[in-house]
């Protein structure tokens, strides 16, 4: 995966000071790791490499414990996250049936984000609402009841709010050159 | 000067808090389900919608947020307290009753019970929950408090005698604490059933200086929520039950394994932590005694493998999820090398009740062998999904048709999928056995951690047997062979017979490779992961046949097996809703101006059996031997 402009950097100076701020025993490797997600949305090879330093742990084991545990990615999201649950109440009501309604949508597979970066598909196995069968997770959102149908307005929805935001740059940008 | 004693303290603690909750009472309360179940069907919208209509009217009136209530098919749902009248709850809630409600009930005094669920009270105008059929079945204690507390406020939870059996634990002696768990026979409700007394009291011996508990919310049973419900719903109790087992065998440390699927879970778990630690009940010289204890969080990394014991263990050292043959048994050699107590939530948050009410009055509620109650999530075919908490000894009939009220749709019943993938599923002749952990072992499943699923005629057994193992399969950490090599064999025998393929031998094969995978792997994951196939094989043997012999799936599920049709006569040629639902465009209209269905290009979503108006229902699907007329495919 080829890095973007500036992102060497911002793995950097993350990484050091998620170290700094911890003890830096074993013991905190998964949290170390988990916080260097919440902050980058995945763990990159360099980011990997500082932390197998900066804890004295081996490459390889760290490496190990980031494919080992679902939670980590070891590629970069997209914008915008979607996960499909396909726990058991969602799966008997359609959720593979939904998950792959995303996936022609979005062309890519589960578990990849699009070329743009800007969506990324996954699975995930119960969020704990199975009553409101078949779910899906947008950007950290819990929507229940999700038919296929529904699934061209998610996508729509977001795509409608990405307009939006950057119609919203651009005109403050060009505010900001007329004044 | 003395010092304050635990009880005196507490005492003040409980009169500030009541007194508060008082006066807070005297005033019209909206309160908003928004555990993760409300939140995900827009309660957070409806509890704005509250908030902006209260502000417009210039009314006085509180809008707070609680816990899940377990009628989670209703959601969004909220209660209003006014007073001069019984607390109400509403369900279904869109903005438009929202409106309603507040002009009518909140500005007037119309309770508008055509819109009510229950009232949460006894009245004379009202039924109440328990006057519902499933009221003479349920008993709600751990989940007495979900729903009708403010989970974020401490004082919320206090108000109602919370903490108090940690008082009066702290005025006696730590022995007491464990007699009275030892003699409730309290069992572990995280799926072994193993009794909690025992487990201390081997803790308590272990010796050593420093000891940990630490409570397993990892919920990996797909398909289960209870845990979460509890933790967003009313946190202090599992927090109380800790201190009182930490106070139990003199640990000084504690932690709660959260799984990272459950944001809000964590979240409320640590407001819970700060404000407890904050009123002298967590930290040191908890309640001016000479015991200290404290809690921290640790999220886990969606590992299922971690909600095993020992996987757990070391996940939170910082190593990879793997099990470790047993013993050194947690309770003598755990966390760190020292004596651990591993407990699911549900156990810990009986505790407290246990120590207030004592063994016997706990004893009295339940079977002989399995006492006090068993928390189950109700999901799948039923009509009322949810929590609910019943007695053990309740049978799976009264669980699903009197608690649940049956399948929705007219639907037949065929199974009931209890355990999650460590579990099995049991058959419509299996409904009448007692729930409790040796009857349920006794017919092949398990209690597990609760999660329970309900299948009607629509759902296929092969699939679910197939849907289980691939997520064993998924989640088995590697380690034992069998479990690895053998849940993957298992795992394309049952692909295959989803397809069709396979012939007379494949289901002995299936049996064997099931027992060879059961005995020889380490951990439950692998020694029950052959549950779900063995149980379908023993119950639903027809369909597995069905599918290898005759190539046809009974339910229509397994989409090799299956075709999508639109039945000519109830076509009507006016209507183009499938042709537009159909993602690969096989959908076209002939010349007759009937749709029809290209096979080739149709990839079996059911979009268009979804779309198609009810007025017409022209879509079925078919699987052999009945398939649409050969001459009708060629027409084209
Ligand atoms: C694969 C596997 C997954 C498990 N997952 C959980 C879980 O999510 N929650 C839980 O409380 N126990 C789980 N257990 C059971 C634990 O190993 C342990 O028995 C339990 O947490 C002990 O608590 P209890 O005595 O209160 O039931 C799991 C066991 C296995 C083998
Ligand atoms: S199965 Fe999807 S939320 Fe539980």
């Amino acid at each position: 995966m080829q890095l973007k402009e500036g992102e060497k950097e911002q793995i950097l100076s993350c990484v050091k000071d998620v170290l700094n701020k911890s003890s830096k025993k074993r013991e905190d490797l998964i949290p170390i790791l988990q916080k260097v997600q919440a902050k980058l949305g995945y763990l990159p090879a360099l980011a990997m490499e500082i932390i197998s330093e900066g804890t004295g742990v081996s490459g390889a084991d760290v490496y190990g414990l980031a494919t080992f545990y679902n939670q980590f990615r070891l590629i970069p999201p997209g914008d915008h996250q979607i996960k499909v649950c396909l726990g058991t109440a969602c799966y008997m009501v359609g959720g593979d049936i939904t998950l792959e309604s995303f996936e022609r949508r979005m062309e890519i597979k589960e578990g990849e984000t699009t070329s743009d970066r800007r969506y990324s598909l996954e699975r995930v196995a119960c969020v704990g609402c199975c009553t409101m069968a078949p779910v899906v997770v947008v950007d950290d959102e819990v929507e229940g009841k999700v038919t296929p149908t529904r699934v061209d307005g998610i996508m729509l929805a977001l795509k409608n709010g990405n307009d939006q935001t950057k119609d919203k740059q651009d005109q403050e940008q060009e505010d900001g050159e007329q004044q | 000067m003395s010092d304050p004693n635990p009880q005196e303290l507490y005492s003040k603690m409980l009169d500030e808090a009541k007194a508060e909750v008082v006066s807070k009472e005297g005033k019209t309360r909206v309160l908003v389900g928004t555990a993760t179940c409300g939140v995900s069907a827009g309660a957070l919208k409806i509890k704005e919608d509250f908030e902006r209509e209260i502000q417009e009217k210039g009314l006085d009136a509180d809008v707070v947020e609680v816990g899940c209530i377990g009628h989670c098919y209703a959601e969004p749902m909220a209660v209003i307290a006014k007073p001069g009248f019984a607390p109400v709850c509403y369900g279904y809630l869109d903005d438009g009753l929202v409106h309603r409600l507040v002009e009518d009930f909140l500005d007037g005094d119309d309770p508008s019970y055509e819109y009510a669920l229950a009232a949460l009270e006894r009245n004379d105008v009202f039924p109440t929950f328990e006057d519902f059929p499933r009221g003479a079945y349920e008993e709600k204690l751990i989940l007495e408090n979900c729903g009708y507390i403010n989970a974020s406020d401490i004082k919320s939870y206090i108000a109602r005698d919370g903490y108090s059996a940690l008082a009066k634990a702290l005025t006696g002696k730590p022995e007491q604490v464990l007699d009275e768990v030892k003699a409730a026979n309290l069992r572990g409700r995280g799926g072994a059933g193993f009794p909690a007394g025992i487990k201390w009291e081997a803790c308590l011996n272990g010796g050593a200086d420093e000891k940990y508990v630490i409570c397993n919310a990892d919920e990996g049973d797909p398909g289960a929520f209870m845990d979460r419900s509890i933790l967003e719903s009313d946190p202090h109790l599992v927090l109380e039950g800790m201190v009182l087992c930490a106070y139990a065998i003199g640990a000084q440390k504690g932690y709660l394994y959260i799984r990272a699927e459950y944001p809000r879970a964590v979240w409320h778990v640590q407001e819970a932590i700060d404000q407890a630690r904050d009123r002298g009940l967590l930290g040191s010289s908890i309640l001016g005694s000479e015991f200290d204890f404290d809690l921290e969080i640790f999220q886990g990394s969606g590992a299922f493998v971690c909600g095993e014991a020992t996987a757990l263990v070391n996940s939170m050292e910082g190593k990879m999820g793997m099990p470790e043959s047993r013993p050194p048994r947690l309770a003598s050699q755990g966390f760190r090398g020292k004596p651990t107590i591993l407990n699911n939530v549900k156990t810990f948050a009986y505790v407290p009740f246990i120590i207030n009410r004592g063994a016997d009055w706990f004893k009295e509620i339940g079977t002989d062998d399995s006492p006090g109650t068993a928390v189950f999530s109700l999901v799948g075919k039923v009509t009322n999904t949810g929590l609910v908490e019943v007695p053990m000894g309740t049978t799976l009939r009264q669980l699903i048709y009197e608690v649940g009220d049956g399948l929705p749709n007219k639907k037949e019943f065929k199974a009931v999928q209890i355990g999650g993938p460590s579990g099995g599923c049991l058959p419509e002749s299996a409904l009448d056995v007692p729930i409790d952990f040796d009857s349920l072992h006794d017919a092949g499943a398990i209690m597990g951690s609760g999660g329970l699923v309900v299948m009607d005629e629509d759902d296929c057994m092969v699939a679910v047997a197939r849907y289980f193992l691939e997520f064993t399969q998924h989640e088995s950490c590697g380690k034992c062979t069998f479990c690895r090599l053998g849940t993957k064999h298992m795992l394309d025998i049952l692909n295959d017979i989803t397809r069709g393929e396979g012939d007379a031998e494949t289901l002995g094969l299936l049996k064997e490779l099931a027992e060879d995978v059961r005995d020889g792997s380490l951990c439950n994951l692998g020694k029950t992961a052959p549950n779900p196939v063995l149980t379908t094989l023993e119950y639903f043997y027809d369909e597995y046949r069905a599918h290898i012999e005759e190539g046809r799936c009974p339910a229509l599920v397994c989409r090799d097996l299956i075709l999508y049709y639109i039945e000519p006569p109830k076509c009507s040629k006016l209507c183009n809703v499938c042709v537009g639902s159909c993602p690969t465009e096989a959908i076209f209209t002939r010349e007759d101006g009937l749709k029809e269905i290209d096979q080739e290009k149709c990839v079996k979503c059911a979009n268009c059996l979804k779309a198609c108006p009810p007025e017409y229902n022209a879509i079925i699907k078919l699987s052999p031997p009945l398939l649409p007329p050969e001459k009708e495919k060629k027409a084209k």
